[in-house]
């Protein structure tokens, strides 16, 4: 059959599931006896029965340089150029285009057509790279046959220590399909290497970390986020002690792509939660060059290094998301990223007061990094359902509670001076005398999270470089 | 065979020769760097006397802050005025 768009006449593309095609297959035989007409056919070659000259396209070639997105397709040519096409059936537009009137009696007017095959999604995927139309600008890897390509991966450096998804050029352009953001653009420079971060980079990054497409605008606003030189993505890496890049979402793309913000949002079994954290990191590996025991001079480092991102349970809070705190206006979504490590547990199953709750959390606070050091770091609290129902039952507002914990994270500074205790660890001892805070006064991030059942909230400790000569949380508005 | 797409940077960092080091200090000046690190000062003050005591030229800089890479003026003017400089990484 000719794989050659003929230069003038008629040609329609139709396909058997279509019930419209199926309707309008009369009309391609009166059009056939009439003038001629050539009929692509998209699933079935069989199809239209009444059609014998019709060609198979099953391999889609024909309808992808068509540029077909409805069928059926009715499109008249002359000296090779498209003069006129229409979609689906349309009495009037089909005697338009073929200058036959009367045609398709005792069919209704009109009926909408049905959704291309070419144009589904894996499909004009596959056509784009077959007929090099992908507009992807990254250096092409091959594996061969005979080699494993996890293991290939796993050999070039490009995994985090898991197996990666194989960022093929259907599965990146797919992956792009999630953003209306141009593949050429640059979000940033990522350090170390300050590699210019471009959207194509990151959508790789972003198959491979095993993310959908519709989380890849989450995985590029916090980009924007740990490339913003005020969080210090250089020094987050570079530094001795145990950060990473926190990762808190709020607003209405949490429940569009499925994120968990209950019971065990900071654990495993979320893909969407799993999945952002974890292109971020590879985003720093990869396009940065930041590896560890390289750059990455982490001591410990912290589990949260291969992912940490969860959403924040909005719809059961009685106070304002964590994005509002940044300027960001209730029901916009956002990503939040904090330069934070792990997880300390703050176990409290009697306090039924504010009060009590605030100074048993205080004390939790208090023993971040070491009990003797002050200030120590930046935080950031996620407050599980029964315990912030105590705040809500009291009135307490979220500003409240930071308030008083600020007030309750005041010390003498004389207990935490070096040697006090039999610790050398501590104050300076020209600070005697004086009163000292655990945490600047913006210091303190409160998030609520968690299952319904359980009175454990958690704290999430940050880096001993807080505020403007380190690292400041960052947050950044998700676009589509 | 399968085709992938390069996630990386697609250039190795550019590795610099290493500087010859000098034969001695004699005649040279040289830099000493504070990162801002708690008690680089310590081990500097002690390579300041060393170094003074043998007639070597030492001149002091300091970072303002360990999170960040140093400034381009402080960089351009470290390397405008010694031969070769000595920093502390690690507190």
């Amino acid at each position: 059959m000719s794989k050659t768009i003929p230069q003038n006449g008629l040609i329609a593309v139709v396909k058997r599931d279509c019930p419209t095609c199926v309707l309008a297959a009369p009309v391609l035989a009166e059009l056939a006896s009439l003038e001629g007409i050539v009929v692509y056919t998209q699933d079935d070659p069989t199809f239209p029965e009444e059609i014998a000259g019709r060609v198979d396209d099953t391999g889609l070639d024909i309808s992808h340089r068509l540029g077909i997105e409805i069928v059926p397709t009715l499109i008249r040519f002359q000296d090779g150029k498209d003069v006129g096409r229409t979609y689906g059936w349309d009495r009037a537009e089909w005697e338009r285009i073929s200058g036959f009137q009367g045609i398709g009696a005792g069919l209704p007017d009109s009926r909408p057509g049905c959704g291309a095959k070419n144009v589904e999604p894996g499909v004009i995927e596959r056509l784009k790279v077959k007929f090099g139309e992908t507009g992807l600008d990254s250096r092409r890897v091959s594996i061969g046959d005979d080699e494993d390509e996890f293991e290939a991966m796993f050999e070039r450096g490009w995994s985090d220590g898991l197996p990666v998804v194989p960022p093929t050029e259907e599965r990146v352009l797919r992956m792009l399909s999630g953003t209306s953001r141009d593949p050429k653009e640059v979000l940033g420079l990522c350090p170390p290497n300050l590699i210019p971060a471009t959207v194509e980079k990151i959508a790789i990054n972003a198959v491979m970390a095993g993310c959908k497409p519709e989380y890849l605008p989450v995985v590029l606003a916090a980009v924007e986020a740990i490339l913003d030189p005020a969080f210090t993505m250089h020094g987050v890496l570079a530094t001795t002690m145990f950060v990473g890049p926190v990762l808190v979402v709020n607003g209405p793309i949490r429940r569009q792509i499925g994120m968990n913000a209950k019971g065990n949002a900071l654990g495993q079994g979320n893909r969407a939660n799993a999945t952002i954290g974890r292109a971020v990191q590879l985003v720093v590996r990869n396009i940065g060059g930041g590896r560890p025991r390289e750059v990455d001079r982490a001591t410990l480092g912290n589990p949260g290094k291969y992912t940490y991102c969860f959403a924040e349970d909005e719809e059961g809070s009685c106070w304002e998301p964590l994005s509002t705190d940044f300027g960001i206006p209730r029901g916009t979504s956002a990503v939040t990223v904090f330069a934070g490590f792990g997880l300390q547990g703050i176990v409290d199953q009697k306090s039924r007061t504010p009060e009590s709750l605030a100074r048993s959390m205080a004390g939790s606070l208090k023993a971040i990094h070491n009990p003797k050091l002050y200030p120590a770091c930046d935080a950031m609290m996620v407050v599980c359902p029964e315990h912030e129902r105590t705040f809500r039952n009291a009135g307490w507002s979220k500003a409240r509670l930071l308030e008083e914990l600020h007030t309750l994270c005041e010390m003498p500074a004389d207990p935490l001076i070096a040697g006090v205790d039999g610790i050398a660890e501590g104050l300076n001892p020209k600070m005697a005398g004086r009163t000292v805070n655990k945490f600047r006064p913006e210091g303190l991030m409160i998030v609520r999270a968690g299952g319904g059942a359980g009175m454990f909230s958690g704290i999430i400790g940050g880096w001993a470089m807080p505020g403007p000569a380190g690292s400041l949380p960052v947050c950044r508005e998700v676009k589509s | 065979m399968t085709v992938l797409l390069d996630p990386t940077s697609e250039q190795s960092p550019a590795s610099r020769e290493r500087l010859a080091r000098p034969d001695r200090l004699e005649g040279l000046t040289v830099g000493l760097l504070d990162i801002s690190k708690p008690r680089g000062d310590v081990f500097l003050d002690r390579l300041d006397e060393r170094l003074t005591q043998r007639g070597i030229v030492v001149k002091r800089y300091m970072k303002p802050t360990v999170a960040k890479p140093a400034p381009v003026p402080l960089s351009q003017q470290i390397g405008m005025e010694v031969n070769l400089v000595i920093e502390g990484l690690a507190d």
